[in-house]
């Protein structure tokens, strides 16, 4: 049946030619986000004129960056199949643990080097129970989002440590190259990074694969474990980044910084549509969710509307975007048998 | 050993290890809290346990179909704050509509969540984690920004956490205590004797072969929303009753206290198996921990969540590790026993 279709898609795309093609990749989950990205950019830009500015565009994304990076982590996570819930509670443990060595008196750049450590060690922590135990990465990194947060709450306690030095906060204010701050040239670096590793390499294979059959991964002779232990380190060290980050932006540390993040870019990430089993998925898309969701929360900011509000609307589009889909498949099953 | 093997399943042994650790706790507690072994701990306690137990008992309906419902704090929050309104604007409302009111509300909005999971297809994780948003986007939103307030309710519901419905020695049990403590015993016994619970477990054991069974599926793992909703509604009736000042962001982030309670208590994250009792008595130990670490002066109350997470941490790794050893155990024993059985026949 599938084989089918198949061809007979292959068929109209040499019929049609260039353009077939394109409306064929439209009619893709990226091409249906790229169609509401334009109409969403759209209203945007009736409603405010000065909407496209580069300076606009980059306080977009400016005041979502370091959930964004995490969402890169992520979509590796994922399509292994795995889900990493404590990345919000590693960003605010690697802020607080930060803050609570520069609050001793130890160098900022050596604090920074611990709390990297340090998230890298959680990453390593979660990993270790989930590749090699073999529990259930719900039920461990559930586990990390309660006990990571509790422990910077120990280090904070409800204090609120501000009085980095100058340039610290400089790094994460001011615009370093060109209109860019440090956090967007990591990204975009980071994404390069992404694109490479995932699209074009084998350890990219290997995660497609677990995440599609774990166990026909493991009787190929992919080293399953290695690869889970690797992704859990890197979306812990990523994330600890993304605390410093966003401790470098707001320029105060408090205990409960960044909780609730994990929600938001998990979203980003399915959105995108990364399957939540695992397996499929591509950081295109996730790209373009990012998008969205940015342009989306600062549309609705335009006209009023409250950031419950606008959470609330992205767990709607969330809950769409998978329903749609599958009723769209109904449909056209329907549609199959009558013919 | 033998004997051991015979009266007890691994699960039981697990679900008896709790009640030993969680009376260790007490123990531990007690020695270092002044007059803490008191009917006020206990009183303190059980009312926070019996709203945490109540979403619990419909948490582990959701998770034995090996589904989730994230979105519980939410409607919790939703429907303490509606049912709150109502009655502050009509204090002569009956208290039973109230409860069915709470009820009805919750089974509402977990309908929601239940078709889209069941017959949307949507997966669990993602339906539940948009409604946890949706459903406090719209109560935010409808309040406009307004809280209910303990004085514009009427004494009976404002009462209510206080009365005893009678006392054993200093420990008095309450109304809302002796409610919690009858669902988890309705609900249990409806998992153990009737089709629908034995169902939970099937689907969640092994979804396909449920289907091909030829259970109604989707219908079933609907239904285990609903009354997950129904239950959290009911608890958010409790969380009304119990605090009184309900602002919009009421029992926010309370799914994940309610999870850890679930999965502390021996319900498997991936279905198919756990109790009531278990969700229970993981309720009982989180809140006991929690309740006690805030009035322990040697360290300080930050340490709540570490250890919470470390202990659910350790929840998990020990079903997976010991729990499955002892299963081994009593699987190759049963063989054993049963060889033996027939040696014996065959010599009589």
């Amino acid at each position: 049946m599938s084989s089918r279709v198949g061809t007979k898609n292959d068929n109209l795309i040499v019929q049609k030619g260039w353009m077939g093609r394109n409306w064929l990749r439209l009619r893709s989950w990226e091409g249906l986000l790229l169609v509401i990205l334009i109409v969403v950019v759209l209203i945007n830009i009736a409603e405010s004129p000065n909407y496209l500015r580069l300076s606009n565009q980059i306080n977009l994304f400016q005041l979502s960056i370091e959930k964004i990076i995490v969402a890169l982590a992520m979509t590796f996570i994922i399509i292994n199949s795995e889900i990493d819930l404590s990345v919000a509670s590693i960003m605010g443990l690697a802020a607080c643990i930060l803050a609570a060595l520069h609050e001793q008196g130890v160098p900022v750049p050596i604090g920074i080097l611990v709390a990297l450590l340090a998230g890298a060690l959680c990453g390593a922590f979660n990993g270790f129970w989930i590749a090699y135990v073999g529990l259930p990465s719900l039920a461990v990194t559930l586990a990390g989002l309660i006990g990571y947060r509790g422990v910077a709450r120990i280090l904070l306690e409800d204090r609120s440590i501000g009085d980095f030095p100058a340039w610290f906060n400089l790094l994460g204010q001011k615009p370093l190259i060109g209109p860019l701050p440090l956090a967007m040239i990591i990204f975009f670096v980071l994404l390069i990074i992404a694109v490479i590793v995932l699209q074009y390499s084998s350890f990219g294979r290997y995660i497609y694969v677990i995440g599609n059959n774990r166990e026909v991964a493991r009787y190929s002779g992919v080293k399953v474990p290695r690869v889970k232990m690797i992704l859990f380190i890197i979306s812990g060290f990523i994330s600890a980044l993304a605390g410093l980050l966003l401790a470098a932006r707001l320029g105060a540390v408090r205990g409960n910084m960044g909780e609730g993040f994990e929600l938001d870019i998990i979203t980003m990430v399915l959105l995108g549509g990364v399957s939540v089993f695992g397996g499929t998925g591509t950081l295109v898309g996730v790209g373009l969710a990012i998008l969205l969701i940015l342009n989306l929360r600062n549309g609705m900011s335009l006209v009023n509307i409250t950031s419950n509000t606008q959470t609330g609307v992205i767990g709607l589009l969330l809950i769409l975007s998978v329903l749609i889909p599958n009723w769209a498949q109904n449909v056209r099953s329907v549609w199959g048998r009558r013919r | 050993m033998n004997a051991i093997k015979r009266y007890f399943r691994p699960e039981q042994i697990r679900e008896l290890s709790l009640v030993v650790l969680i009376v260790l706790i007490v123990l531990l507690f007690s020695t270092q809290i002044e007059g803490y072994l008191s009917g006020r701990t206990f009183n303190r306690i059980a009312t926070s346990v019996a709203i945490i137990a109540v979403v619990a008992v419909g948490q582990t309906l959701v998770v034995l179909t090996r589904n989730i419902d994230l979105s519980v704090g939410s409607i919790v929050g939703f429907t303490a704050y509606v049912v709150g309104t109502q009655i502050a604007s009509h204090n002569d409302m009956l208290p039973l509509l109230a409860v069915l009111m709470a009820i009805g509300l919750g089974a509402a909005l977990g309908l929601i969540n239940g078709l889209l999971v069941a017959y949307g297809r949507v997966p669990a994780i993602i339906t539940t984690l948009g409604s946890l948003a949706i459903y406090r986007a719209i109560l935010v939103e409808s309040s406009g920004a307004k809280s209910v307030i303990t004085n514009t309710l009427p004494t009976w519901l404002i009462e209510l956490p206080q009365q005893n419905l009678f006392s054993i020695g200093a420990i008095n049990i309450r109304p809302m205590v002796a409610l919690a403590l009858l669902i988890v015993v309705i609900f249990q016994l409806v998992l153990v004797y009737l089709p629908f619970g034995r169902r939970l477990y099937a689907i969640g054991s092994n979804p396909e072969a449920a289907r091909v069974a030829g259970l109604p599926a989707q219908r079933i793992v609907a239904s285990a929303y609903v009354l997950c909703g129904a239950l959290a509604g009911l608890a958010g009736f409790m969380f009304l009753a119990r605090f009184g000042n309900i602002t919009v962001v009421a029992a926010q982030g309370l799914e994940l206290q309610v999870v850890a309670a679930v999965v502390v208590g021996g319900v498997n994250i991936f279905g198919g198996s756990g109790t009531m009792v278990g969700a229970l008595l993981g309720a009982v130990m989180i809140d006991t921990l929690e309740q006690s670490l805030i009035r322990w002066l040697q360290i300080s109350e930050f340490w709540r969540d570490a250890l919470l997470g470390l202990l659910i941490l350790l929840a998990v790794a020990s079903d997976a590790v010991i729990l499955n050893r002892l299963r081994a155990l009593w699987a190759r024993s049963e063989l054993t026993v049963r060889t033996e059985d027939k040696i014996d026949q065959a010599s009589v």
